[in-house]
């Protein structure tokens, strides 16, 4: 039950915000704020609750779950679990929709009240698309975050937001419809073999399949999880959509949205198909190393702050697609540590990047220069996230590459030493993107408010978040091990046909 | 004929008699509200009059007519889609400065065909039930007899439906010398049984039905008149055009094939490579229009082509699904319809892409409403048209058409682009030209809003909690096999 509060606090929300806006322009804000602190603090109680579980030898298991009859003539339920993998990103989705409302407290000025209803939607969306294990639920909540973010793109955006909007829509839709019929697939012949006519996840894990349906299945499920992820060479909406989106947007698009196609890998791709996937780890390690390295040079060429960082994404999100076709449990825990440190230090980089463009009017790195004599704090925050992005010691990410590194390395060789060269390009373009936004001389004068005291708290939030999981990350592990064993376990499954 | 014959075909009776009754007070009394009441009235006892029929359904009423829950369901539909659109003539046509009386009657002549095709077992009643239907249509289209557009429209389909018509009609000829009989039953009977039919004639026969049916459905490639009678004619005449007629048309589409098993092999090819055509020519065609009304008649083209995917798919199944489709496809395009009957005025409809910049600042209801029913054309969650395609798209998986699925999904990917290039349009915001554009005009109709409103709620309901319609369905093809 505690499962469907999580998401209708955010949907309320997000209609309250709407229709309190005529009113007042900071009571949607208050509103999203306390929604989403609310769900933030009923997630940690469950994590708290379930401490119990998640001793290193469990193996799986859903520790909440609630069921309800949706369309009983198809076999549709309303079926919400959580385990310890949905746990983490759950509570990540709603740390980072709490920084997504504060970086746009000031930002957003205009529809304010439609604003936050897109924002509580997208958090609702994504929150459900990390609970459902009911293959027709999780392909609704996979549609339907896209239509607020969508709007979020449209009409709070930059210069070129239709053409980003549009393409990022056309990208997802296309891809979500093949896994559509992936999912139908799957259903007729799990019908097929039973007589059931189910969506269930738990029913549909060791659906017997021949191999070719099997190969053919798979792809469609990759394709989605693979554009939304973004895996090269279906990244190309994902520099548009990042750059042209509002802060919070960017915050989202990054942080959360981008890790549901990671999630998707995880929980559905291996576990329904492995010895499909088995097959095609192979090129899917091999495209994950080419988006590394695709995406390391195509940052360092940028000029512009958000496109570099946008970029940069695509290169650490070839970490999770590497980590994930490894199937090891280094290599597993590394692709989670990767989805979770990377959705905070890139949140981080991108409200550092809506911040300046807020104050500067510009995104273009050749206009910067110098601005740690003007706004030495946000220039301090500046240069924490992109060591912690280019995988600093002591930081989140420098776990997460590291282990997803030794993991893959035991699976290839090359592949994984190929992919330490795109930490190093990762160093160079960090570096470049410092110098020449904070570091030498002010030469263009700028004279610039430093960060206020609503934005000092997010940082620091965002930082502390990023120390403890490079410190001390043993409880994201703890809490993901028992459910890495159970997915690995069904992948293991005997299928007969 | 017996008491019971005439208890199964009260839903015609009353409505001929509201006719009458309509027509009678107009050529006594001029008034539109008194009018357009009456109409209303005569409609809404005939859908009251359903439940009697029902109570005697299933039952053959002479060769010509069947009263089963199959005709009863689509009759139930045209006719509360027929409500609608009278609800939205009343807004629309009270802005202009015509005879407006007459239209009602032209409209309650046109449903009583249409439901007269969803009752008719045998190619006579088909055939008059469309030519009823059409007569009335072509003097709908051309009601605004002061606007060039209008006239054209109404000419262009005059000739067009004759001519289809006629090619129908030489179908049936065909198929009545191959089979012996026009009735379909003992069609059916025949193409079960018969080892040496005549093909040469048969099938000649069939295509040419089919191309008589597929001009009513506006299917490529007898989709040319779509875009031009969309534009033309008055806003709430295209929207009777896009439901009633082509719902009416599916419905016997159905029927008909369902009873006759004929759509396997040439058949079953020629009607694939109509959908796929559709498909790809409905969508491709729509990226090209700055028109609101000929982006929905393309958009129209494409619908009619994942029918008829739903239909090629076979089985309960796949009628189904079509049906469900079809209702969703129903409430969308009347409320799409309706936005622009609404924001239309006594010089012209609202159909420029123009006249939609920045609608969602000064009138979000409105743009709520019409967004709703984009996402829902485009497919997307929370919407009837959501679950539609969902349910087309499970069942071309079940019966193995990939192919078809395929087609769908692809093109289906197209089409999001236009819908978002309206609802783009809805959310910029306003420049200094729109100051012209018609969406600046005062407050729309309160009943238009409310029934719009209302068509909103039922879309939603059916994305979201499908299930008391899935099972009116299955209870209605249940009796359509028997």
């Amino acid at each position: 039950m505690i499962l469907l509060w999580l998401i209708l606090i955010l949907l309320a929300a997000g209609l309250l915000s709407w229709l309190t806006a005529r009113w007042s322009h900071s009571l949607p804000r208050w509103i999203t704020l306390l929604a989403v602190s609310l769900d933030l603090i009923l997630g940690l109680m469950l994590w708290n609750r379930h401490t119990d579980l998640l001793t290193s030898s469990a193996v799986g298991g859903w520790f909440e779950q609630a069921s309800w009859d949706w369309i009983p003539e198809f076999g549709i339920r309303f079926q919400l679990a959580l385990d310890g993998l949905s746990l983490i990103l759950v509570i990540l989705t709603l740390f980072l929709g709490i920084i997504a409302v504060l970086a746009s407290w000031t930002e957003i000025q205009e529809e304010v009240g439609f604003f936050h209803f897109n924002l509580n939607w997208i958090l609702a969306g994504i929150t459900s698309v990390f609970l459902a294990v009911d293959l027709f639920l999780f392909y609704f909540a996979w549609e339907l975050m896209l239509i607020p973010m969508y709007f979020l793109i449209a009409m709070w955006g930059h210069e070129r937001r239709v053409y980003a909007a549009i393409k990022f829509f056309i990208f997802t839709q296309l891809s979500g419809l093949l896994m559509l019929l992936a999912i139908l697939g799957l259903y007729f012949a799990h019908h097929a073999n039973t007589g059931v006519y189910t969506f269930s996840y738990s029913d549909l894990l060791g659906t017997a399949l021949d191999p070719g349906l099997a190969r053919w299945l798979m792809l469609g499920f990759f394709i989605a999880f693979a554009v939304k992820l973004p895996m090269f060479p279906f990244h190309t909406w994902l520099p548009d959509a990042h750059t042209e989106a509002p802060t919070a947007g960017s915050v989202i698009l990054a942080g959360l949205l981008l890790k549901t196609g990671g999630y998707g890998l995880l929980r559905f791709v291996l576990p329904l198909f492995p010895e499909a996937s088995r097959e095609f780890a192979p090129i899917a390690m091999a495209l994950a190393v080419t988006g590394i390295l695709y995406g390391a040079v195509m940052a360092f060429a940028q000029t512009d702050f958000k496109r570099l960082v946008a970029y940069s994404s695509v290169s650490h999100l070839g970490f999770v697609l590497l980590g994930v076709f490894s199937w090891n449990e280094w290599a597993l825990q590394g692709a989670l540590m990767q989805m979770v440190c990377h959705g905070v230090s890139t949140g981080g980089l991108f409200f550092v990047a809506g911040a300046l463009q807020h104050r500067m009017h510009t995104r273009e790195l050749g206009r910067m220069g110098g601005l740690w004599s003007t706004i030495p704090v946000m220039s301090g925050a500046g240069l924490f996230f992109i060591m912690a992005s280019l995988g600093l010691p002591g930081l989140g990410n420098f776990v997460a590459e590291f282990l997803v590194l030794i993991g893959a390395f035991r699976v290839d060789v090359t592949l994984a030493s190929l992919a330490t060269v795109g930490i190093l390009v990762g160093t160079i373009y960090g570096l470049k993107l410092m110098q020449q936004a904070f570091h030498g001389p002010n030469v263009h004068d700028w004279k610039l408010r430093d960060l206020s005291f609503r934005e000092i708290v997010l940082v620091a939030m965002m930082a502390v978040a990023l120390i403890w999981l490079g410190l001390y990350p043993q409880p994201v592990l703890d809490a993901f091990v028992p459910a890495m064993r159970g997915l690995q376990q069904a992948s293991a499954l005997e299928r007969t046909l | 004929m017996s008491t019971t014959d005439f208890t199964a075909l009260t839903p015609l009776l009353v409505m001929t008699g509201a006719l009458v009754i309509t027509m009678l007070v107009v050529s006594f009394h001029r008034n539109h509200f008194l009018t357009a009441s009456l109409t209303f009235l005569g409609l809404g006892a005939a859908l009251g009059s359903l439940n009697m029929a029902a109570s005697v359904a299933p039952r053959q009423v002479t060769p010509l007519l069947i009263v089963d829950s199959f005709a009863l369901f689509y009759g139930g539909l045209v006719i509360l889609t027929a409500l609608a659109v009278v609800v939205l003539s009343y807004g629309y046509f009270e802005k202009h400065e015509c005879l407006r009386e007459e239209l009602y009657l032209l409209l309650l002549v046109s449903t009583l065909g249409s439901v007269a095709l969803t009752m008719s077992s045998h190619f006579v009643s088909f055939f008059l039930g469309l030519e009823v239907l059409s007569i009335g249509l072509y003097t709908m289209v051309a009601y605004l007899r002061g606007a060039r557009l209008s006239l054209e429209a109404g000419i262009k389909y005059l000739i067009l439906a004759a001519a289809s018509a006629a090619f129908l009609i030489f179908g049936m000829a065909l198929i009545y010398a191959a089979l012996g009989s026009m009735d379909f039953g003992a069609m059916a009977a025949k193409l079960a049984g018969g080892a040496d039919l005549p093909r040469a004639l048969l099938l000649p026969g069939l295509a040419l039905f089919v191309a008589g049916i597929g001009f009513k459905l506006a299917v490529v490639p007898f989709h040319m008149w779509t875009p031009d009678i969309y534009e033309g004619a008055p806003a709430p005449v295209t929207a009777f055009v896009a439901t009633v007629s082509k719902g009416a048309m599916f419905a016997l589409l159905l029927r008909y094939f369902y009873q006759t098993q004929q759509n396997t092999g040439a058949v079953f090819l020629g009607l694939s490579l109509i959908a796929v055509a559709s498909m790809f020519a409905g969508n491709l065609l729509a990226l090209l229009q700055e028109n609101v009304k000929r982006i929905l008649a393309y958009s129209s083209i494409a619908h009619l082509g994942y029918l008829l995917v739903a239909f090629l798919t076979g089985g309960e199944a796949g009628v189904q699904a079509a049906t469900f489709y079809l209702v969703a496809y129903i409430v969308t395009i009347l409320g799409a319809l309706g936005i622009v009957a609404l924001l239309s005025n006594g010089t012209r409809d609202a159909d420029r892409l123009e006249d939609y910049r920045g609608l969602f600042w000064r009138q979000p209801l409105l743009a709520g409403i019409f967004t709703a029913m984009l996402l829902s054309l485009a497919g997307i969650p929370l919407t009837g048209g959501f679950l539609g395609k969902f349910y087309i798209v499970a069942a071309g998986v079940s019966a193995r058409q990939w192919g078809l699925v395929f087609v769908l999904v692809l093109t289906s990917a197209i089409g999001l682009f236009y819908y978002l290039r309206i609802l783009v349009t809805m959310y910029s915001r306003p420049t200094e030209a729109a100051g012209e554009s018609l969406a600046y005009r005062a407050p729309p109709s309160t009943t238009g809003s409310l029934l719009l409103a209302g068509l909103t709620m039922l879309l939603v309901w059916l994305g979201v909690y499908p299930s008391p319609m899935l099972h009116v369905i299955a209870m209605m093809t249940a009796a359509l096999g028997s």
